[in-house]
């Protein structure tokens, strides 16, 4: 096997960097969108009844079958399901065919489940006395949550999320599968254009590495900021 | 019940246990190895085995697999033929590839996990099992080593069901038959996509669950004492 710089640098380097976002955009919609669908599951999870057990139903599931399957029963499976009329003319026919907003939905459906695991913990860490303090200064329980419980256990849990926003930057390469060219999936292209294999996966390492050090450089500075709130 | 595929789903499950157990093994191993590294005394020890945790927590597991499989491999083996230790047409086992390599990337993890464990432990259980004259196996085995697991173990229990996870991601890189691939197949055969591929959702949330209640009694004896 014999490495070429020129290659790497004239050729493999760009048409990475020119996928980064992609890259981004997965990471940053699916954080967004688990967000936004962890913190009611999370709720869920601290409930009675029949709403606990169903959010904890779904966290088992999700959280003991591998990413790849989901995405797979989304792509293939959904796929399947909606009818070739739609996908081939219809309003939503570019979104159908496309397979990054299975790989986007996929991810979200699988990072919610971890998301709201750790804001649960986050909330079961939040001390009874701040709860009973809150309610005893006559805060109604809404804000008593927003501006006691929920603050508190975003501070706990932040480190966490934290490093749960890298393994979900790593875990995106995983729609490069169902044929979404992000870094890798581009990395993939090239080593079956010019069947070359060092180069494009040698290259495809560096930007991750770069990405990863660059999201942990960014949350280790926007941390203490939070910390100061306490 | 699943049209013919019975016997390929159980060869493949018992393809991902094997992948799963044998990299996890592996992954245990590099990281005592990495654990010893970080920990000791010599600088360069200590800078390899941060390059090695940093480099492959920072990088997908998937894209390891693939220079694994497409560049470590084939490179090692070159590298093996041309001393002249083997044949020039030699070739790792595909098998072993994915099973080293998925140890590797745990092995990163694993280095963490025993590392803080070992940070964990007070100091005066070191100090008094020198003061009691203890050889260094003694101390590790009997002392130390069993405070440091007690302190890891779930964290490595979380270890043991990535790996369970991660062993599907060799259905992308090589022609191993493990659950998702049969799961594929048959399903891209069959055109039941939702039922082969929840099938194989299935086959991993037995074992995630069964895991789950082995690792809750391990950690309840662990616990014992405590």
């Amino acid at each position: 096997m014999n490495f070429s710089l020129t290659f790497l640098l004239t050729q493999v380097m760009p048409q990475l960097i020119a996928a980064i976002p992609v890259t981004l955009e997965l990471t940053l919609l699916s954080a967004l969108g688990s967000a936004a669908l962890g913190m009611p599951l999370a709720l869920a999870l601290g409930a009675k009844g029949w709403v606990r057990w169903s959010a904890e139903a779904y966290s088992l599931i999700i959280r003991g079958t591998p990413m790849l399957v989901q995405i797979y029963l989304i792509y293939y499976g959904l796929g399947s399901l909606i009818p070739h009329r739609w996908m081939r003319h219809s309003w939503a026919s570019p979104l159908l065919r496309d397979a990054f907003w299975y790989g986007l939905v996929a991810l979200i459906i699988d990072e919610t489940a971890y998301v709201a695991v750790i804001l649960r913990s986050g909330l079961d860490g939040v001390p009874r006395g701040e709860r009973e303090a809150a309610a005893a200064l006559g805060l109604s329980r809404l804000t008593s949550f927003l501006r006691i419980e929920l603050p508190r256990a975003l501070m706990i849990t932040l480190p966490t999320l934290s490093s749960e926003l890298i393994l979900l930057l790593k875990s995106t390469v995983l729609v490069s599968t169902i044929t979404v060219f992000d870094v890798l999936g581009t990395a993939n292209v090239i080593r079956f254009q010019t069947l070359r294999v060092l180069e494009p996966l040698l290259g495809a390492a560096i930007v991750y590495i770069v990405l990863v050090g660059a999201i942990s450089l960014i949350t280790m500075a926007i941390e203490p900021c939070f910390v100061r709130m306490r | 019940m699943t049209g013919g595929y019975g016997a390929q789903f159980l060869a493949g499950i018992l393809l991902t246990l094997q992948v799963s157990l044998g990299s996890y093994a592996v992954g245990l191993a590099f990281g005592v190895l990495g654990a010893a590294a970080k920990l000791s005394r010599r600088r360069l020890l200590r800078v390899l085995g941060s390059l090695y945790t940093i480099t492959v927590r920072a990088m997908p597991e998937l894209l390891l697999l693939l220079i694994a499989f497409y560049v470590l491999a084939g490179a090692i083996a070159g590298l093996v033929a041309s001393i002249g230790l083997v044949q020039s047409d030699f070739s790792f086992d595909p098998l072993l590839v994915a099973i080293v390599s998925l140890g590797f990337i745990q092995g990163a993890y694993v280095t963490e996990i025993l590392r803080a464990g070992v940070l964990a432990l007070p100091k005066g259980q070191g100090d008094a099992a020198l003061a009691l004259g203890l050889s260094w196996p003694v101390r590790w085995g009997r002392v130390l080593g069993p405070q440091v697991l007690r302190h890891a173990l779930p964290a490595l229990g979380n270890v043991w069901l990535n790996a369970t996870k991660d062993s599907s991601l060799i259905s992308v890189v090589g022609a191993f038959a493990d659950i998702l691939k049969v799961s594929s197949l048959a399903a891209s055969d069959t055109k039941e996509y939702i039922f082969f591929y929840s099938l194989a959702a299935l086959c991993f949330l037995v074992i995630s669950a069964a895991s789950m209640l082995g690792l809750k009694a391990l950690q309840a004896r662990g616990a014992r004492g405590a």
